[in-house]
């Protein structure tokens, strides 16, 4: 299937997903399709719903009592596990990735490969010297390093598809760029990327975009078309996550 | 020599040097011993055991690590061992200790030793134990240090491969002058297995500094306890306690880190923290494909190994 603008085959579609958390209704008929191989951005402000959609797409705990449907590959996957959706190919990096006592860079990586890997090929990618790779992923990593130790897990599984929450948080300027290089060996080797951001400097370095607000996607398209508005109206909003959506169309002054 | 012991603990090709000093027993026959200058090790058999008696003298600084092998090759018997360490003033040793018990269903090996550090001399000793998947062992190590002025004694407990079965630790540490005490103990239980750590230490000489670490993983029916205690005595004496217990499934565990202090310039802290595997470390693996049984191996070994 080609989309709107004749790219290649949909990889993601979600269809009406609607999630409740304690009784709060987070995500609201949520319809988004991500294409094969490009990177894709969901952009918004803070609390619109952004990090949980990377959690549902994953099926975290918590995460999985959806109504409406996901596919991936053309099959649903709501009622896959964690472990059967990273397995068909999906995976997630956290904001703020998990530490763990005593384990080593390489065991994380290796076990993120499912298998042997280059160790040290991989933290060269990601801006880490050979040396990473027998130290613990635990707290004596700076944020940075831990994040960039995340970023390495996922080059070394090659998914089909990953969420990046948040990529640039934590990370220093310099080390902006190796993420970013990152993301471009990810969709060179023909991974799907879904930025989850409300970072403008990030949102440019995707292609399409969705831009959420109050857990609806309210504009999608082109990144051309959406930073324009994301930056001229949801970064100065005062709605918060409260947006105006009948208001919108031809008129500058509301959501 | 049992190839198969030294085999079991990779040791097969260290043993080959004639500068690496080694005993090996199998229940209560010596099967093998290398002495080296400086390190003297006289051996007893008995009925159910063996008394060894290890001598660093003063001022001897053992340059390779000793390998000290206590294995059963039967799958049921009893084995006492009787320790008696003395680490001369200024010496120092470092000692592998491989516990192998690959048959076991009724075995009991019994450990209790009574060491001396002497005046600025060293004794750091590692005890690797390999049991058979049966959980047919009751382990019971027992020690007496006392650590001179200056002295340093590390030990690090490793009991993460196979069944633990029973396990009863009881060391107690009295830290001199200046000296500095650090003992690890890492188990990994699971099934039925009990676990019991108790350490002891006091500092009773001034500026003695003590680090009591435990990492216990239970799961199914495994019941951990752990009793870490430092008493400080005396000025500037410094203690930490450190318990980190992981629990799956059905399994229970127990944390009682104490500290007592007796000086008004004595300074002991202490953390215990038992819980199951955090969440976010267990969704992270699994997002990247293991399954929930994997991930928790994963994250379990590298709270034991690191």
């Amino acid at each position: 299937m080609q989309n709107r603008w004749g790219d290649e085959m949909e990889i993601l579609e979600l269809k009406d997903v609607s999630l409740k958390i304690n009784g709060k209704q987070i995500l609201k008929g949520i319809n988004a399709e991500f294409w094969k191989g490009h990177v894709h951005a969901v952009v918004g402000p803070n609390g619109a719903g952004k990090s949980t959609l990377a959690y549902t797409i994953m099926g975290l705990e918590g995460y999985r009592n959806i109504e409406g449907d996901i596919i991936f590959e053309g099959e649903s996957i709501k009622d896959l596990s964690v472990t059967e959706r990273a397995r068909r190919g999906i995976t997630l990096a956290w904001q703020e990735p998990a530490r763990y006592d005593g384990l080593s860079v390489r065991k994380f990586l290796t076990a993120s490969a499912g298998g042997n890997v280059n160790v040290e090929e991989i933290l060269e990618k990601v801006g880490l010297g050979a040396e990473y790779a027998d130290r613990a992923v635990d707290k004596t990593l700076s944020g940075g390093e831990r994040k960039k130790i995340e970023l390495a897990s996922i080059l070394a599984m090659k998914p089909k598809l990953v969420m990046l929450d948040e990529p640039d948080s934590g990370i220093d300027v310099a080390s902006l760029e190796k993420i970013f290089e990152a993301i471009k060996i990810l969709k060179e080797q023909g991974t799907t990327v879904i930025l989850i951001t409300h970072s403008l400097a990030v949102l440019k370095r995707a292609e399409y975009a969705f831009l959420m607000c109050n857990g609806m996607i309210v504009d999608k398209g082109r990144v051309e078309k959406i930073i324009p508005f994301f930056e001229g109206k949801c970064m100065p909003c005062e709605h918060k996550n409260m947006p105006k959506l009948n208001e919108k169309e031809g008129n500058e002054d509301e959501c | 020599m049992n190839v198969d012991f030294a085999k079991l603990a990779e040791i097969d090709e260290t043993l080959k040097d004639k500068d690496t000093a080694h005993v090996m027993i199998d229940t209560n026959k010596v099967i093998s011993k290398r002495d080296i200058p400086g390190l003297r090790v006289e051996t007893l058999e008995k009925k159910e055991g063996v008394d060894v008696r290890v001598v660093v003298e003063k001022g001897v600084k053992i340059k390779r690590e000793v390998h000290l092998c206590f294995g059963i090759t039967h799958e049921r018997a009893l084995q006492r061992i009787n320790m008696d360490v003395e680490v001369q003033d200024g010496a120092s040793i470092s000692i592998l200790s491989h516990c192998i018990f690959p048959k076991a269903e009724e075995i009991k090996h019994l450990m209790d030793t009574k060491i001396r550090v002497g005046k600025n001399a060293e004794y750091i000793y590692k005890e690797r134990h390999i049991h058979a998947m049966e959980g047919g062992i009751n382990v019971y190590p027992k020690a007496k240090v006392t650590v001179d002025e200056g002295g340093h004694f590390k030990t690090d407990f490793e009991l993460i491969k196979g069944r633990v079965g029973i396990l009863d630790i009881d060391y107690e540490v009295e830290a001199g002058k200046r000296s500095v005490v650090e003992m690890t103990t890492k188990v990994n239980g699971r099934e039925d297995d009990r676990i019991k750590v108790k350490e002891v230490a006091f500092l009773v000489g001034e500026r003695a500094r003590g680090v009591l670490n435990s990492r216990i993983a239970v799961r199914n029916e495994a019941r951990a306890e752990v009793y870490n205690k430092i008493v400080a005595t005396a000025a500037h004496a410094r203690g930490h306690v450190d318990c980190k217990e992981v629990i799956q499934g059905n399994a229970n565990a127990t944390a009682v880190p104490i500290v007592e202090v007796r000086h008004p310039k004595a300074y002991v802290t202490h953390e215990a923290a038992i819980g199951s595997v955090d969440t976010k470390q267990l969704q992270t693996l699994m997002a990247r494909g293991l399954s929930e049984e994997e991930a928790v191996d994963l994250i379990v070994e590298g709270m034991l190994e690191g």
